[in-house]
């Protein structure tokens, strides 16, 4: 589905990421995971041409996405939660997930699918996206990305700074999305969760990609999280 | 005349000013707000507006018709003009807010400079579209003037609603509070800029053509709408619309009164003495956002 390969870049001059492979298959979550500043975030940015991409190849569905212009990456599929959740904290609700649903999203149909997932939305609809809760916030951020209908959903520390029922659900819908189809990149820092949610973990380092392993037979304490998350 | 009357004629002046200053002070809002660039080069496009505005007349015969003509052409011209620049110039400068304020300083000159060449230095007329005067029980009153007040207050409601209730409003908006994420969700960033540019630039023409029946058209006009237009953009908070416009209307009410009734220069004074009090007071202006 989303294939990533030798890719490098970073912000202006300085270098971030380097030769950078990884691909995220049709039904599945891949979890990225490595230590502050290993270059996690920065892939999600490189992806969705935010930063520049100095060499390497990234494309969905054989599609080349490098080339595009950073407007055109959602336009093909991709949708981006990021971290911090980068709502428009101005506008409504129904305006953040109009934002969505004009780029791609097949209407009324999408909206509804996307408010049946998260019907708390829905009772708040006229309300400014800055005033909800921390919780309703990431929910909001997840469901204006789904409503691009998108067959890649990259996902930036979506659980952080949330109570446990609001992680519960932002896992129960991942793994939703997942059973659909939806190929999902995730970036996690928390051991417990990416072993509920991941089919593969990518671990990387300084930049670059260690190494890549399923998350059948990892354990919380085993030494790779210890050796690429310090936990 | 008593006091009242002039009272009255002052208010009216001062409606009329606050609401030619509104449509071009929004268009310099907008610009800000959305770029953040600062368009120093925002009155020439307004003077550009009115010596169109001239061109425009001079071309078709009949007054009614030759307002009407370029009412509808010279904001068109004019916005045209500007997406061009902001295509052309700004864009190659990434909208950097310090660039773009140089850049702009530029293009003042050249705008100018290059409707000198053009239209010659002499002041132009261009004939009211009707001459209706409205008699009141103390002094008559330019039927005209009153149809700027209430053209100006349609097109600020068009633009309110725009922005408001329309998807380029919302573009607009979104791209206003976090154009990375904006690009994100497939919105052409630089399209939104230049369409933004182009839609200040025009505003500042429609004024223009508004006021040219009254004020003349001549190619050093734009100064004046643009220390007044960056007077009430800082009072009422960079990037506010309600804020502009509330300004405005403060602004171009006390220039109205003042003049009127004491020596022009006071109502200088007091814009002047409003916007420091509210850089030293509230930075941010009346109504805009805390940094």
């Amino acid at each position: 589905m989303l294939r990533i390969e030798r890719l490098s870049g970073g912000y202006g001059p300085t270098q971030v990421l380097r030769d950078v492979t990884l691909e995220v298959p049709e039904g599945e979550v891949t979890c990225v995971m490595g230590r502050n500043g290993a270059g996690k975030t920065t892939l999600m940015r490189a992806i969705m041409g935010q930063i520049t991409r100095s060499a390497g190849q990234i494309s969905l569905q054989g599609q080349p996405l490098q080339s595009l212009p950073a407007y055109e990456v959602p336009r093909q599929g991709i949708g981006y939660v990021p971290q911090g959740r980068r709502l428009f904290g101005a506008m409504t609700v129904a305006e953040n997930l109009e934002i969505g649903l004009m780029t791609r999203g097949k209407g009324a149909q999408t909206r509804e699918t996307v408010l049946a997932l998260f019907p708390r939305l829905r009772e708040r609809l006229d309300q400014a996206a800055g005033t909800l809760s921390g919780g309703e916030q990431q929910m909001l951020a997840l469901a204006r990305a789904l409503c691009l209908d998108p067959a890649v959903l990259l996902l930036d520390e979506p659980t952080e700074g949330l109570q446990p029922s609001m992680i519960q659900l932002i896992r129960d819908t991942v793994t939703t999305l997942r059973d659909q189809g939806v190929a999902i990149l995730l970036v996690e820092q928390r051991v417990e969760a990416v072993l509920n949610i991941a089919d593969r973990v990518a671990f990387m380092e300084h930049g670059r990609m260690a190494e890549i392993t399923p998350a059948q037979g990892l354990v919380p304490d085993g030494a790779i999280f210890q050796r690429y998350v310090g936990v | 005349m008593g006091t009242g009357p002039l009272l009255l004629l002052a208010t009216l002046e001062g409606t009329v000013m606050a609401a030619v200053l509104a449509l071009a002070a929004v268009g310099l809002s907008l610009s800000f707000g959305v770029m953040r660039v600062v368009n120093v080069a925002h009155g020439e496009f307004f003077m550009l507006g009115a010596v169109l505005a001239w061109a425009v007349a001079q071309a078709v015969p009949s007054a009614p018709l030759g307002f009407v003509a370029a009412l509808v052409i010279c904001p068109v011209l004019v916005g045209a003009l500007a997406y061009a620049i902001d295509a052309g110039l700004l864009r190659r400068l990434k909208h950097d807010p310090e660039a773009t304020i140089v850049a702009t300083i530029g293009l003042s000159y050249i705008l100018q400079q290059g409707a000198l060449s053009l239209f010659g230095p002499d002041a132009r007329p261009v004939e009211a579209p009707f001459t209706l005067r409205l008699q009141l029980p103390w002094f008559g009153y330019s039927g005209y003037k009153l149809f700027v007040v209430v053209a100006a207050a349609l097109v600020l409601l068009a633009v309110w609603w725009v922005m408001t209730r329309s998807r380029a409003g919302l573009v607009m908006r979104a791209t206003q509070i976090d154009r990375a994420t904006a690009r994100a969700f497939g919105i052409n960033v630089d399209r939104v800029y230049a369409g933004t540019f182009a839609l200040g630039a025009g505003l500042a023409a429609v004024a223009a053509v508004l006021i040219v029946p009254i004020q003349q058209a001549h190619y050093l006009m734009g100064h004046d709408p643009l220390l007044l237009s960056f007077i009430v953009v800082i009072i009422g908070g960079l990037g506010s619309i309600r804020g502009t416009l509330i300004a405005a209307l403060v602004i171009g009410l006390a220039d109205g009164i003042l003049s009127m009734l004491y020596p022009p220069t006071l109502a200088k004074i007091f814009a002047t003495l409003a916007v420091a009090l509210v850089l030293v007071f509230r930075p941010q202006g009346l109504f805009g956002a805390r940094p």
